[in-house]
């Protein structure tokens, strides 16, 4: 690969960056170049990436652009580049979904005093993002995971004045930090076992010895994993997700769709030669873990009044998906889902921003309605992603969903456990995604606000409409065939192209059971919303369900459950550890050192009388002492 | 009575005792001073008696010495009495405590 070629993946990588810089340096006092630096650097990062792709390939033939950054001892540290499909296609998802997301967020944050602020933090945010993709070994991505952080805080964090704000984007960096805390240690586990933390060396090293991770096999894969259950939210990390809704809405989508929550899964995906050593009980654990949330989440939605919380519940739930699949030994599907994912929760939410900017910051959707005549582009992009995470056929999700639920029926790693479970998240998906339709945009107007409501600016309604092109079309790209090129050796799945009508069959003939249920979900979750939401003025689950309702509608508990038990626990380590640094450390140790001295000092200072006369008797009487020391003894 | 060193020594350190309380009580200056000179006298004189009982002439040498450098002392010592006298108008020491901070 010659020079001019290998440049392009760094500017990618850097021009968000230096967008941000400048923002923060130079203009932050004018909010039009503000927001085109930060545009422009993201829209170039994507069309750099096409051009990359273009030229060098899916598969470039230098598979790595790296520089030694760290030195010390036997640990060496690249700063580099990894180049191969996974993050290839990640590149044009972050860049490319984040891009839309930056141009509608300059629709949607036209009113807002501190515009540049905001640009600036998705920039950096972005470049975060593209940093954990690019990375090569783990430092470098715990380096970027932990930018991700910030900038997440930053940016859910935006709109500070509100108490609300505050606490959201501290609960979701501390509770990522938790589980970054056991990624860190994760990676010293394997760097101590194996002495690298180049992805491929590792990998390499592993090929050769299956067992060099011996005892701790198990325990570094579930390491590795507590990251990623903080960054994509899994049981019990997810409760920073739906309170992250305090940002800005595009913010959300950002984090729900191109970066942060993909963060997690496509880190495993990487790692995923770590995680898939024969004797490891690791992907059983994260199967399950994913399995859990995707169904805990999903029915948490069910009784969300707030479109942003149903939405980000459907993140967690799909997010649970997309692990549970790492899990089922489907990093491909895994990825799959996260792409497809990726395409149609940005453009719902874009949609519910678009309906909050008309309804003037109104968030609860039984205070909406009619909005289908109204606010047509909205609705109908709103649906096609509707359609897409319920799993309707040609849409994208259902291609995804499906190579899920096909690999939950594996005879090999598959379970009939998870497979059920999946079944039954995908009837709450449809069950909770049209309710959210059919309260929200269709019926009667439910108020005053709802029935003044007017279309978006085409700045905010052209990045819907772009979004909805691979919202559909998305299945029919032989997504799932270039990621299979790193996860599947040999030649089974590469270089068939497939006509679009086979693309269409493909999961009705590979796995015709899963298939089938999947189709039996969406239809049973559609005609259960209809039945219960056409028409409907209030909700009518609470009197039905009783107790479970109200479960649900206060998210199991958990936020009381761990305010009762984590934060209580906590605050009991704090005080106690306040009051030893008061009264031990600083008190006897640091105020009893300096007490000590000064009273010393005080008392030595009475000697000092600045009589000539005194001074010449301490010199005798010292003259004696020395003296009857020397002669009398 | 046929003298001896013990007697000379005796003096010297009777003389020496006698300076050292005199620096030690004496509230004027010019007085402490000349207390000071007798007690470097008295060191003289041990020394002398010392040289002379000893029959070697390199104690006497000494005493030259410290009669010449206590001269220049004296100079010295003199000029800063008088220097701090019209300063502070008093050559007393308890009026003299610029020493202390």
């Amino acid at each position: 690969m010659d020079t001019a070629l290998s440049i392009l993946p760094w500017l990618v990588l850097f021009l968000p960056l230096l967008a941000a810089a400048v923002i923060t340096l130079f203009t932050m006092n004018d909010r039009a170049v503000s927001a085109k630096l930060s545009i422009g650097a993201v829209c170039t990062s994507f069309g750099l990436s096409v051009v990359f792709i273009a030229l060098a390939g899916w598969e470039p033939v230098q598979r790595e652009l790296a520089t030694t950054w760290l030195n010390v001892g036997d640990l060496q540290v690249d700063f580099g580049l990894r180049l191969d499909p996974l993050s290839l296609m990640m590149l044009l998802i972050v860049t490319g979904v984040g891009g839309a997301i930056h141009v509608y967020s300059w629709g949607y944050m036209r009113g807002d005093r501190s515009v540049p602020r905001y640009f600036a933090g998705l920039s950096l945010f972005t470049f975060s993002m593209l940093g954990i993709v690019l990375a090569n070994n783990f430092l470098q991505l715990y380096v970027f995971w932990e930018l991700v952080g910030v900038s997440s805080y930053l940016l859910i964090g935006f709109w500070y004045e509100r108490p609300s704000a505050a606490d959201a984007c501290k609960k979701a960096f501390l509770t990522n930090r938790l589980g970054d805390y056991g990624f860190l240690l994760g990676i010293f586990v394997v760097w101590t076992a194996l002495g690298s933390l180049n992805f491929s060396e590792l990998q390499d090293k592993l090929v050769e010895n299956p067992h060099a991770l011996g005892a701790m096999t198990t325990a570094a894969g579930l390491l590795i994993f507590c990251g990623a259950a903080g960054k994509s939210a899994q049981f019990p990390l997810h409760v920073w997700l739906p309170d992250a809704m305090e940002g800005p809405t595009p913010v959300s989508a950002l984090i729900h769709a191109a970066t942060m929550v993909a963060a997690g899964v496509y880190m495993l995906c990487r790692v995923f030669f770590l995680l898939e050593i024969p004797g490891s009980g690791a992907l059983t654990v994260i199967a399950w873990i994913g399995g859990f949330t995707a169904l805990l989440a999903a029915l948490i939605a069910v009784q969300q009044n707030d479109i942003k919380r149903i939405l980000a519940y459907s993140t967690l739930s799909q997010l649970g998906y997309m692990v549970m699949a790492v899990g089922l030994h489907g990093p491909t599907p895994a990825m799959y889902h996260l792409t497809t994912h990726a395409f149609f929760k940005a453009l719902l939410f874009l949609g519910a921003g678009s309906v909050i900017i008309a309804l003037h910051h109104e968030q609860d959707i039984w205070k909406m309605g009619g909005l289908q005549k109204r606010m047509p582009v909205t609705f109908w992009t709103f649906l096609l992603a509707t359609l897409a995470l319920c799993g309707v056929p040609p849409f994208s999700g259902f291609f995804s969903k499906d190579e899920i639920l096909a690999a939950a029926l594996q005879a090999e790693h598959g379970s009939i456990g998870l497979f059920l479970l999946a079944v039954g998240v995908a009837v709450l998906t449809t069950f909770y995604m049209f309710r959210l339709v059919f309260v929200a945009f269709l019926g009667a107007d439910k108020s005053e606000a709802a029935g003044h409501a007017q279309e978006s600016p085409g700045v905010m309604t052209g990045p819907l409409c772009i979004l909805a092109v691979p919202t559909v079309l998305a299945g029919f790209w032989g997504i799932d065939l270039l990621y299979g090129k790193v996860f599947v050796s040999g030649t089974e799945q590469a270089g068939k192209a497939l006509t679009w009508w086979q693309h269409l069959a493909s999961p009705f003939l590979h796995a015709p059971v899963a298939a089938a249920c999947g189709l039996l979900a969406v239809l049973a979750g559609f005609f259960a919303a209809r039945a219960l939401y056409a028409n409907a003025a209030q909700d009518p689950l609470p009197q039905r369900l009783g107790a479970l309702a109200q479960a649900m509608r206060h998210r199991f508990y958990f936020d009381e459950l761990y305010e009762a038990t984590v934060i209580r626990a906590h605050d009991l380590i704090a005080a106690v550890a306040d009051w030893i640094d008061r009264w031990i450390i600083a008190g006897l140790g640091v105020r009893g050192t300096h007490g000590t001295t000064e009273l010393v000092g005080r008392a030595l200072r009475l000697m000092q009388t600045g009589n000539l006369q005194t001074y010449a008797f301490l010199f005798v009487l010292g003259v004696a002492l020395v003296l009857w020391f020397v002669l009398g003894k | 009575m046929n003298v001896g060193l013990e007697h000379y020594l005796v003096v010297s350190a009777l003389l020496f005792s006698l300076g050292l309380l005199g620096v030690l009580v004496r509230r004027n200056l010019l007085v402490i001073y000349m207390s000071l000179e007798l007690m470097l006298n008295s060191a003289n004189l041990a020394l002398v008696a010392f040289s002379r009982f000893n029959n070697n002439l390199n104690g006497q040498v000494m005493v030259f010495f410290i009669i010449t450098v206590a001269a220049a002392e004296v100079a010295v010592g003199l000029a800063l009495i008088v220097a701090l006298y019209r300063k502070h108008q008093t050559a007393h020491v308890e009026d003299l405590t610029t020493m202390k901070l």
